[in-house]
């Protein structure tokens, strides 16, 4: 199987792997796969250059971080691409909220994973483009998901039976993103009671609750907007706010006084 | 690359040929970054971008030509006084963007 088989192989199944192409005069195209384990497969045209590549790979990798880099040592230039699996969402609750929050997440790339016991919520009907549905309680589900920061748990039930056990399952196991629902005092009320069951304040304050941006969202779509526009901020390490604000905090003196003189 | 990947699959299908045009460096405010692709068979289809709509119909143009010549190529744009009523990044910026036949051939040893 060719290199370009395998990465295509690689990216459909969401397998991690670092893509390296040489961009230039002396062998322009070569590649090599580089994997997480440190194997690889295909060749840059030199050893030596495979090698050191492969360490740069991992690094890049580690940071998330694509770039062409110069070996000038072997007059190449190498394009290093990390591809990570999908981020995957996990909703725990197949409430009404859950269904546009679908929606977005599959458009965005995301895969999607619904958790309920109730199977009056979780079912393939109210949510035919999951990925996976769930049908366990969080703690019984949680043991089939892997916890990396690429993942986002959201939690929507509203039933402290379900809401809590499942905040109690991921909170400080180093997902990307925790959010849960509820009011200001719901979440008062949640978390004195999840501070008895041993969670830190510092596990509790990783969560994001109450859940999403404010943007005054008042339908169900809206309010899933609101939460995917917050799990996306979070996941690339955005702010949230309004751009035009931060242009006219940094830019505004100058172009006041730009425009006064003109 | 997971979103041009649809299109290759089924272009190969088709049995047509492909060039793939990836963004290797993007400097300054580039629309899209390094690793955006933009995906074109022989027969002119496109899928995918590599900036904001700028420089696409340029890019295409080089595609084709590495379909018939086989040989990648860079490219590279910028904005630049005298390339403003050219082919340039509206956005500001600079990128870089190799061009290739779909490598297809050849099994691995």
């Amino acid at each position: 199987m060719s290199v370009q088989r395998l990465l295509e192989e690689a990216v459909a199944n969401g397998r991690a792997v670092v893509h390296t192409l040489r961009v230039d005069e002396s062998a322009p195209g070569a590649r090599m796969l580089v994997w997480p384990n440190g194997e690889r497969t295909g060749s840059l045209g030199a050893p030596a250059l495979d090698e050191i590549v492969t360490q740069d790979a991992l690094d890049l990798l580690n940071a998330n971080r694509r770039e062409t880099r110069e070996y000038p040592e072997h007059q190449a230039r190498v394009f290093i691409e990390p591809l990570l699996s999908p981020p995957h969402l996990v909703i725990f609750g197949g409430v009404h909220i859950a269904i546009p929050l679908v929606t977005f997440a599959k458009t965005l790339g995301y895969r999607v994973t619904i958790v309920d016991p109730r199977t009056k919520f979780a079912n393939r009907e109210r949510f035919p483009h999951a990925d996976a549905i769930i049908p366990l309680w969080p703690d019984k589900a949680v043991e089939q998901l892997e916890m990396t920061p690429s993942t986002a748990f959201v939690i929507l039930t509203h039933d402290p039976k379900i809401d809590e056990p499942a905040l109690k399952s991921v909170v400080g196991k180093g997902a990307g993103y925790v959010g849960a629902i509820g009011s200001r005092k719901t979440h008062a009320e949640r978390f004195r009671r999840m501070a008895q069951h041993g969670l830190s304040t510092d596990d509790l304050r990783e969560v994001y609750a109450p859940i999403g941006l404010d943007l005054k969202a008042e339908t169900p779509e809206e309010i899933a907007l609101a939460i995917m526009a917050e799990i996306v901020a979070v996941m690339r390490g955005g702010r949230g706010g309004f751009l035009r604000d931060a242009f006219w905090r940094t830019m505004g003196d100058a172009i006041a006084d730009n425009t006064q003189t003109t | 690359m997971r979103d041009v990947l649809d299109a290759i699959q089924r272009w190969r299908a088709e049995g047509k040929k492909i060039a793939v045009a990836t963004v290797i460096k993007a400097e300054g405010s580039a629309p899209r970054r390094e690793g955006a692709r933009l995906v074109v068979s022989e027969t002119g289809e496109l899928v995918g971008s590599v900036s904001g709509g700028c420089v696409e119909g340029d890019v295409l143009t080089n595609a084709l030509d590495v379909i018939e010549t086989g040989r990648p190529r860079l490219l590279r744009y910028a904005i630049t006084d005298d390339m403003v009523w050219d082919v340039g990044l509206a956005c500001g910026g600079a990128i870089e963007v190799w061009v290739e036949p779909l490598p297809d051939e050849g099994d691995l040893a």
